[in-house]
């Protein structure tokens, strides 16, 4: 492409336009006020701040459009607040805005890099001063020093060491034995099949001995979901329909993605979806992963009733439940 | 000099004495900045983290760093009688029982989102004009460490009240560290003193939030604003401003008074934002039990790319040799995320490398005039873009009538294929931009006046556009492209001839430009 006009050159910073109030006394009056006014403003707001702390009670809400209903202690005092600092920065501005200076002032920027001779000087003090340390000769000291150095250094993170225990098999293991019975949460009542209706779901928790409290650590690895579909509806292998019992079936509630509680149960298609990452898994097949991030099925728990007609695990989980880890055998 | 005879005078003098700040501050108190609208968005940041100290000091005064369970027995009467961490029962303390408290709380969150906001279009900023060039490189770096510290402290602080959703997130934290390989149960069970969820995470990451990491925050901007004050400010192109100069105000007053302003109107808006607009109203969420969870959760808005990420991740897990490894969380929540991150930073040295530009740059990039640039971002926050809509895919589902598969499928095919086309598109959108200043410096503006000639013709009367004008828009540098060099200058096979030829390609790319009038025009730095 051709060079179609001469290269344009810098004209330079453009000529200063005055403001109003910088050459008519009553404009610059006129702007003198609306600080002041607007600083007033601002006062005027931590009088509402002030007044709003004393005289109206924390128990009075107020409806507002849109919004809702709200505390009308909290929303005055914010108000108040808002108004106050809003209108003193306002206030701020505008007073630089029309009454200081506005004429743009050019300084000039200095270079970096330092002076040659000063760089020079530089390496020559640092070499010089190194060599009086004797920082090249002294290897004995240099590799002596390195390995304290480095053993000094290491040692905080021993400090860490009693930040927790190790896993040992905690990852692997939850409260489930065989023959504990399922009890609902909350309540801590056993339950019978014919407390369950075909389509309904629970949250249920192993029963809780005479004694034991229950630990959010417990309900993070215990919590189990039990459904009731028609037992013509499964789609399971013969030993993973044994571990079902009248077509009720349980699984960990905690889901094999990320441990989220999988809470929301589909009853038309009989999906289990995780709020979490939406993982959506198959209750007739088993908890099979159908959609999602999640890459396990929810692990089943196999159930039965004991000699009184109450549910309860057959034997403990086969697998860990919860989320994936190095240790995790499949 | 005589002595100082007014209060002032005196105690002036007494601290020059012994200081000698009177010559620091006679030249720094003259110190010129450049204006222009988009230099506020990193002051939005730095007074949002002030608003964010002073909020968060008043909240620590009530707030109860425990996990020990009572039974709630305060004043919000729906949760009358339920167990409860004492954070989750000191949080609804302060909501509802401290005179303040609850406008407190919302302030502190609102300014927490408003931070990270700023935060990010103050990176956008800096990206599109070029700023983090030769010689602020360190600053760039300094900032995307900010970037990272801000969205763990904002994770660390909404996670504290121990509410259903907060638990939940630390939930999934706890997953992401133990899908690490090797060492992932024992770095879990070193965080949270034992299983999940323990009674030590929220103690722990109290310190973290409050202390370890505002000490941090402190220390790198401190650091930022230093760097911003020895290198001087940027400042964007026009009559008289050059390479070296800078444009701008003096900082007494006139900077004094419009900094200073401004912090007030962003802590008059926050203000006005958290007495007007609810934010995480942990009392409807519940306190935190494994067991349970809300539907629709959601992360603060600086997490959901991450979350979409998760979201949008297929199914794979390797099972071998005894051991896990599940690349469903590593790959969205910790590979990506350290690419992202990684080539953020490093990104200056790239765009060197490739334009084998090493000189200082004070004055910025119009966008338009680095078309590369500008699509490698558009492309970046398209991507980013992308995730964070998947990372509200369940919200958007019941709000659009769609379905959650719908979007997820949507996402994990956009991922790929939406961030190229942002790329091709920007770089069109540059150059054609480019054609229409060309256009204007050429022949001047459109006046809307119609004219008929002599013979009957109708043309458009154009006026050409100032001195003042046309230098801003043709005074920039047009790269040229890096040549693949095989041989040195004495014939010497190239032994790096295939980084040279790899950034020969980048280069050409990167160079492609529509010639601006008036010829190129070199601007020599020494």
């Amino acid at each position: 492409m051709s060079h179609e006009i001469e290269p344009i050159s810098d004209p330079g910073l453009p000529d200063h336009v005055h403001r109003a109030a910088d050459t008519n006394p009553v404009a610059e009056k006129k702007a003198e006020r609306q600080v002041a006014i607007l600083f007033l403003l601002s006062a005027l707001g931590t009088i509402l701040f002030i007044a709003s702390y004393i005289f109206i009670p924390t128990t009075e809400f107020i409806f507002l459009p849109v919004m809702g209903t709200t505390n009308a202690h909290e929303l005055f005092l914010g108000l108040g607040l808002a108004l106050a600092l809003l209108f003193m920065g306002l206030g701020a501005v505008h007073w630089a805005k029309t009454l200081m200076p506005d004429e743009e002032v050019i300084a000039e920027r200095h270079e970096f890099r330092s002076e040659e001779s000063d760089r020079e000087d530089f390496v020559a003090t640092v070499k010089e001063r190194a060599a009086a340390a004797g920082l090249g000769r002294r290897s004995l000291i240099k590799r002596t020093l390195g390995l304290s150095g480095g053993l000094l250094a290491a040692s905080p993170l021993l400090l860490l060491r009693d930040l927790g225990p190790l896993p040992k098999n905690q990852l692997q293991t939850t409260s489930w034995e065989t023959g504990t019975r399922l009890v609902t949460d909350p309540g801590n009542r056993a339950i019978k099949p014919s407390d369950l209706e075909v389509g309904a779901v629970a949250q249920v928790l192993p029963q809780l001995l005479p004694g034991e409290e229950r630990t959010l650590n417990n309900i993070g690895k215990d919590a189990v979901l039990l459904i009731r579909l028609r037992p013509e509806e499964f789609e399971l292998s013969p030993e993973r329909l044994s571990w079902t019992y009248e077509g009720i079936i349980a699984f960990s509630k905690i889901c094999s993605h990320m441990g989220c509680a999988v809470a929301l149960y589909e009853q038309q298609t009989k999906h289990l979806l995780c709020p979490c990452h939406q993982s959506t898994f198959d209750v007739p097949r088993a908890a099979k992963v159908i959609f999602g991030p999640a890459a396990r099925p929810l692990p089943q728990l196999a159930i039965t009733i004991d000699s009184e007609g109450y549910l309860v695990a057959q034997k403990p989980f086969t697998e860990p439940v919860g989320p994936s880890f190095w240790e995790r055998s499949s | 000099m005589s002595a100082p005879q007014t209060p002032a005078g005196k105690v002036a003098n007494y601290v020059d004495e012994r200081t000698g700040a009177a010559k620091w501050l006679k030249k720094n108190l003259t110190k010129v900045f450049p204006d222009h609208w988009s230099f506020m968005l990193g002051e939005i940041a730095l007074y949002s983290f002030i608003i964010l100290l002073l909020s968060g000091v008043f909240l620590t005064f009530w707030f109860d760093p425990s996990q020990r369970e009572v039974l709630y027995q305060g004043s919000y009467q729906p949760l009358s009688g339920i167990k409860m961490s004492a954070a989750y029962v000191s949080t609804l303390h302060i909501s509802f029982d401290i005179r303040g408290g609850l406008l407190m709380r919302q302030i502190h969150h609102w300014a927490a989102l408003l931070f990270m906001a700023a935060i990010v279009a103050h990176l956008l900023r800096v990206f599109f004009t070029g700023a983090y060039r030769k010689p602020r490189e360190f600053n760039w770096i300094i900032g995307v460490g900010l970037l990272t510290l801000g969205i763990v402290e904002g994770f660390l602080g909404y996670s504290l009240p121990d509410d259903l959703l907060s638990g939940t997130g630390i939930r999934i934290a706890e997953a992401i560290i133990q899908a690490m390989p090797v060492v992932g149960s024992y770095l879990s069970f070193f965080a949270f003193g034992g299983p999940f969820p323990g009674d030590a995470f929220i103690p722990r990451i109290f310190t973290v939030h409050v202390l370890l990491l505002p000490g941090l925050f402190l220390a790198l901007i401190t650091a930022h604003l230093m760097l911003v004050w020895y290198q001087k400010h940027t400042q964007y192109p026009g009559p008289g401003r050059t390479e070296k100069n800078v444009v701008g105000y003096p900082l007494m007053p006139v900077y004094m008074a419009k900094a200073g302003g401004f912090f007030f109107i962003v802590f008059g808006v926050t203000a006005l934002l958290s007495a007007l607009a609810s934010i995480n109203p942990i009392w409807l969420y519940g306190p935190y039990t494994p067991g349970q969870i809300s539907a629709g959760s959601q992360p603060d808005w600086y997490m959901g790319w991450l979350d979409g990420l998760v979201r949008m991740s297929p199914p794979i897990e390797t099972h071998a040799f005894g051991h896990t490894i599940s690349w469903n969380i590593l790959i969205p929540g910790l590979i990506v995320p350290g690419i992202l991150f990684t080539g953020m930073a490093l990104y200056p040295f790239i765009e060197s490398w490739f334009t084998g530009d090493k000189r200082e740059h004070h004055l910025l990039d119009r966008p338009r005039n680095a078309p590369n640039r500008t699509a490698l971002g558009a492309m970046s926050l398209t991507f980013i873009l992308v995730t964070l809509l998947n990372g509200g895919n369940d919200i958007i589902a019941t709000h659009f009538s769609l379905t959650i598969n719908q979007i997820m499928w949507f996402s994990r095919i956009g991922i790929f294929v939406l961030p190229p086309i942002a790329y091709v598109i920007t770089k069109r959108l540059c150059l054609s931009l480019q054609r229409a200043d060309r256009d204007l410096v050429l022949h001047g503006k459109e006046t809307g006046r119609l004219m008929m000639s002599a013979e009957g013709e109708f043309i458009e009367v154009h006026e050409p556009i100032s001195k003042e004008k046309a230098w801003t828009l043709t005074q920039h540098e047009q790269p040229v492209a890096l040549e693949h060099l095989t041989e040195d200058e004495h014939g010497v096979r190239n032994p790096n001839s295939r980084g040279s030829k790899l950034r020969a390609r980048i280069s050409r790319a990167d160079a492609e430009q529509i010639q601006k009038p008036g010829g190129d025009t070199h601007r020599e730095i020494e």
